[in-house]
């Protein structure tokens, strides 16, 4: 390989005007609860799968919110589906649903 | 004698039923695995097959299940199934006794009154086998008259809902419906022409249309009645009516042992069509009593996996609560069903829980699990380990800084692969607390530690533990006299047979304010089932609250349940009753020992406790 | 002379009195507890500016000099209309009044509902209420065991934006408490290490910024994640689990005391009080007013006004300021008739 002195940098923004916001539609029609969520951090929190890896529900739906997809499939089969984080939401969002539905979009989207 | 014409129908439709019949069952019991045929062979001329006779005859004629539970609907069947099987019996008998009738085609039997007009032949059995076969066509008439009114009248017959049935159903129950007042009107016209009924057939022939042109008519009945018949006999195969034939044959295979395994298998075909569409099992649903959720319970699950395959929805839309499996009549293994279902949807990976490999526990001789949801509940495990720190109890909070959820969840929505390396891991990391016995306070976890792991110990719930320990007086309580309800949650109750524990438990304290619809087996589910997913946060709270005020008779506001996830979902749902664990109440009640112990102090005692 | 009833003698329904007082009508207060004030008199100092509370509450008790009239324990069992008129019950005694104001103000978010928060089951999980009333008793907060806690954690909206116990409303006033709150224990244990745990700082008050910047500026800690369970150590310190939502990292501390930030809920019996004169409660549980821009003072019923926080949740300024208005609806609707 030639070097060239650098190496292509990870995306740093947020290009909003590119972001594919399909999955976030595609799971906002499925479960209105999706768009509920006010980023509290509770079901963070709580979670039993997040005591032993970096998974974090509240983060894998803001992801899918500003568009990053494929990180959003691999993140989401982290999760134990025990339901601790439906116990503690405040608003009431369907948390292991959605992570059910983000585990079929990745059957139906091709990332 | 002429070949009767009008039988046709009826004998191609008798021919092609059992014909049927005859090689779905040897399909079938081919198809059963190896090990299946064995221990079917291996029982069959056992005592087993004497039960299984006995039982046949109990459920599928007399339906005594569904007496159990609903008096008239047990009867409607009855009068249905036993009444047309003794008119059956009743017939060949006749035509038998008949001089030179030994040798009778199948028809004959059937259409005995076509043929023989003249019943003295049968001598001092005439009066008797008309009087029996005219009371066994009213009892059938009676029955048909309910079922009529059921279809449009449900409620009255004690049944909220009744099963929508698709066109093959319709067909066969219209032609059903058919074959008795048609087997009536032909027999009342030809007892009107020539008096061979008796109370019944004699009456109407005679006093109630006995001026219809009853010469025409006769022809005409027969045939419709024998058309009946026939359409019934084709649709059968096809229809709900499939379970006329396969239910004999389940209770055989059940009774030498046969069950549903951990995927679809022939036997599962056999319950699928052993399955009557009956509807019991829709009003023994929460969705549907409290959520109006109707159209996705086992009648309809069941059907659609017969035929073809139940959507999404179909699929999903259940708690895994079980009320439907208790209430079955036919006792077809419905949850297993719908699991094995949602098994062949996997949408997990196979190394998704790598993570988890650096876990450990630390070693106990009673190992205490909270599980997931006993850490949103830390007064059940406050309580629990007091009551444990009471009774003395050498005991080690395994999970106190968090824990592998059990597998439950996973398992219980499809996701078995991925459920497996959960429970692979945790089951490694228990066996290496060594402890003498696991004790949980989720009884999720504690039916998917007795029912999936191979644990080197045994799996107490807190609530048997706590009443052993009670009984073994390590623990005493204060009896208060007050009411107090208890919630049986499902894993427990019907997951595990746990019921008689915490109420033995919770008599040391309190007078059981018992319902008995909803109570041990047949309790209400809270709501919170892990089982489902797409049931919303609000509709999960209509359950839970509808499940407290079944409960609930206004004598106390004071309401015990032994689950985490049931407490926190009955408590969220409504504010009038105070739902508490078991555990909590009991330290509530809790006769302090300590004093007793200082003051009885004998030495040997003394020597073993240091 | 007209007479008007006041169910309620906290800040709302003594300066309702006193207005109403000064328009010419005989007024009488009946209150629940045995002394006036309210909340705000069980409360030590109040936010932005920490003044004493009891200042506030003396000024608007300073005006009951036998119009307004005041009864003490005395909680009223029903109301209803008779003609024009209205009659309450009281201790088995009628009293009568031609218009009636519903100022029966709010109850704290009962804490032990959020069982997770450990309210009730650990020593060290105390409410603001309850650390108020430590500032009254000795000017700074104390653990279970007597000690004063080096670290404190102070836990947003409890019973406050939670779905989960049917309290979907913000009660608006615990932000800024709690900023207040970890002033002033800021300024008594100098030493303490204070965490607010918020999901959002909703600082919408003239002041209220400053306050929060005061609070950076003495050095407390802002944490942006909700509280999602509690345990206990068994030195009696309190484990604390959140997320650090703005690192996205799960945090765990353990903390001396944890102080949990109370919302407002429905009056317990203003519901039940109501339905006697067919108002039913808004869909969060508190009184329902005609028109939140054009009539914030006005019932459905004719005659019947309310002002505080028992229409939601209020701070003293807009209590004070819907018990005026109620005051100018009030002598509007008795001099038409």
């Amino acid at each position: 390989m030639i070097d060239f002195g650098y190496t292509p940098m990870p995306i740093t923004v947020h290009n909003m005007d590119k972001a594919d916001l399909s999955l976030a539609k595609w799971l906002a029609e499925r479960d209105e609860t999706f768009n509920h969520c006010i980023s509290c951090g509770s079901c963070a929190a709580t979670c039993t799968a997040g005591k032993f890896t970096d998974f974090s529900f509240r983060e894998l739906t803001h992801s899918i919110r500003r568009g990053e997809i494929s990180k959003a499939f691999s993140e989401s089969e982290k999760c134990m589906l025990c339901g601790k984080c439906i116990l503690v939401c405040p608003r009431n969002v369907n948390t292991r649903n959605i992570v059910m539905l983000i585990r079929k979009a990745n059957q139906i989207f091709k990332p | 004698m002429r070949y009767p014409t009008f039988t046709l129908p009826f004998t191609i439709g008798l021919s092609f039923v059992l014909l049927y019949i005859l090689v779905i069952w040897t399909i079938w019991i081919v198809r059963l695995s190896r090990r299946e045929q064995k221990i079917v062979w291996k029982r069959l001329f056992t005592l087993r097959t004497i039960k299984a006779i006995w039982e046949s005859f109990r459920e599928g004629l007399l339906h005594h299940n569904i007496y159990k539970k609903n008096a008239v609907l047990g009867f409607m069947h009855m009068g249905l199934a036993f009444g047309w099987f003794m008119l059956i019996v009743l017939g060949n008998f006749e035509a038998r006794l008949y001089p030179h009738g030994v040798i009778n085609p199948p028809y004959y039997p059937i259409f005995f009154e076509f043929f023989r007009h003249d019943l003295t032949p049968l001598h001092e059995y005439e009066e008797i086998f008309t009087f029996l076969m005219d009371f066994f066509l009213l009892l059938v008439m009676t029955s048909i008259g309910l079922a009529f009114f059921k279809r449009f009248r449900s409620r009255a017959l004690g049944m909220r809902r009744t099963t929508k049935h698709i066109l093959i159903d319709r067909v066969a129950i219209t032609a059903l419906w058919f074959i008795f007042p048609l087997r009536l009107f032909a027999e009342s016209v030809t007892a009107g022409l020539y008096n061979t009924g008796h109370f019944f057939t004699n009456f109407l022939g005679q006093w109630v249309i006995y001026n219809l042109p009853l010469d025409y008519l006769y022809y005409p009945a027969w045939w419709a009645y024998s058309i009946s018949l026939g359409v019934f006999f084709i649709a059968l195969p096809f229809s709900r009516y499939m379970h006329i034939p396969t239910e004999i044959l389940l209770i055989f295979l059940r009774k030498y042992g046969v069950k549903e395994k951990n995927n679809h298998s022939t036997f599962t075909t056999i319950e699928l069509n052993a399955c009557s569409r009956c509807g019991i099992c829709i009003d023994a649903c929460q969705l549907s009593t409290t959520l109006n959720i109707s159209d996705t319970q086992p009648a309809y699950f069941l059907r659609d996996l017969r035929y073809s395959k139940p959507n999404e929805r179909l699929r999903e839309t259940c708690m895994l609560c079980m009320r439907c499996l208790d209430a079955c009549p036919v006792g077809i293994e419905v949850t297993q069903i719908r699991k094995n279902e949602r098994n062949e949807f996997p949408l997990f990976g196979t190394s998704n829980y790598d993570y988890l490999s650096e876990h450990k526990y630390p070693k106990a001789k009673v190992a205490y699990f909270a599980g997931c949801m006993g850490h949103l509940t830390p007064s059940v495990i406050k309580s629990t380990l007091a009551l444990f720190d009471e009774a003395g109890v050498d005991y080690t909070f395994i999970d106190k800084d968090g824990s592998i959820c059990c597998g439950r969840p996973l398992q219980q929505n499809g996701q078995v692969d991925a459920a497996k390396q959960l429970i692979d891991k945790n089951n490694t990391i228990i066996n290496e607390t060594n402890a003498d016995v696991l004790v949980t306070s989720c009884p999720i976890c504690a039916s998917e530690f007795k029912h999936n792991y191979r644990l080197n110990m045994p799996v107490l719930h807190h609530s048997q533990f706590l009443n052993d320990l009670a009984k073994q007086h390590k623990l005493t309580f204060k009896n208060t006299g007050e009411k107090i309800i208890y919630h049986d949650p499902c894993e427990l109750s019907r997951g595990l047979g746990i019921t008689k524990e915490p109420r033995e438990l919770l008599k040391n304290s309190f007078i059981l304010e018992e319902n008995k619809k909803n109570t041990g087996e047949k309790s209400l589910c809270c709501g919170g089932s892990l089982g489902i997913t797409n049931t919303s946060l609000p509709q999960k709270m209509a359950i839970a609250s509808d499940a407290v005020f079944q409960l609930y008779d206004g004598k106390t506001n004071l309401l015990a349940t032994a689950c985490p996830m049931c407490k926190k979902t009955l408590a969220m749902a409504q504010e009038t009753v105070k739902v508490l664990d078991i555990a909590e109440v009991m330290l509530n009640n809790l006769e302090p020992k300590k004093k007793k112990v200082q003051s009885q102090k004998e030495p040997a005692e003394a020597e073993v406790l240091s | 002379m007209k007479e008007v009833a006041i169910i309620g003698g906290g800040v709302t329904g003594l300066e309702a009195a006193n207005k109403l007082a000064q328009l010419g009508y005989t007024v009488t207060i009946f209150e629940r507890e045995k002394t006036p004030g309210g909340h705000v008199a069980q409360w030590d100092r109040l936010f932005p500016n920490r003044r004493n509370s009891m200042e506030v509450v003396n000024e608007f008790k300073s005006h009951l000099n036998g119009n307004p009239a005041i009864f003490l324990s005395t909680a009223i069992d029903k109301i209803s209309r008779k003609g024009a008129r209205f009659t309450l019950e009281a201790k088995g005694k009628s009293f009568d009044a031609d218009a009636v104001l519903i100022a029966t103000g709010f109850e704290l978010f009962p804490a032990e509902k959020k069982e997770e928060y450990g309210y009730g089951i650990y020593d060290n999980v105390i409410t603001s209420a309850e650390l108020e009333a430590m500032f009254k008793e000795h000017g700074y907060p104390v653990t279970k065991s007597g000690k004063q806690p080096q670290r404190i954690a102070f836990i947003h909206c409890v019973g406050s934006r939670d779905e989960k116990v049917s309290r979907p409303y913000c009660s608006k006033v615990c932000c800024v408490t709690a900023v207040k709150q970890s002033i002033e224990v800021k300024e008594a244990i100098p030493s303490a290490e204070i965490y607010c745990l918020y999901m959002d700082l909703r600082m919408f008050g003239p002041g209220y910024e400053d306050l929060y910047k005061e609070a950076q500026q003495k050095g407390v800690n802002f944490l942006r994640g909700r509280l999602s369970e509690t345990s206990e150590l068994e030195d009696g310190r309190v484990l604390i689990k959140t997320e650090d939502t703005l690192s996205a990292k799960p945090l765990k501390m353990s903390v001396d005391l944890v102080v949990l930030m109370v919302g407002m809920s429905p009056a317990e019996g203003t519901s039940e009080l109501i339905a006697g004169l067919d108002l039913k409660p808004n869909k969060d549980g508190f009184v329902e007013i005609i028109d939140q821009h054009i009539n914030p003072v006005k019932t459905k019923a004719e005659g019947i006004f309310t002002a505080g926080a028992c229409t939601g949740p209020n701070n003293i300024t807009d209590s004070v300021n819907a018990a005026r208005s109620a005051a100018i609806e009030i002598h509007q609707y008795l001099s038409s008739k």
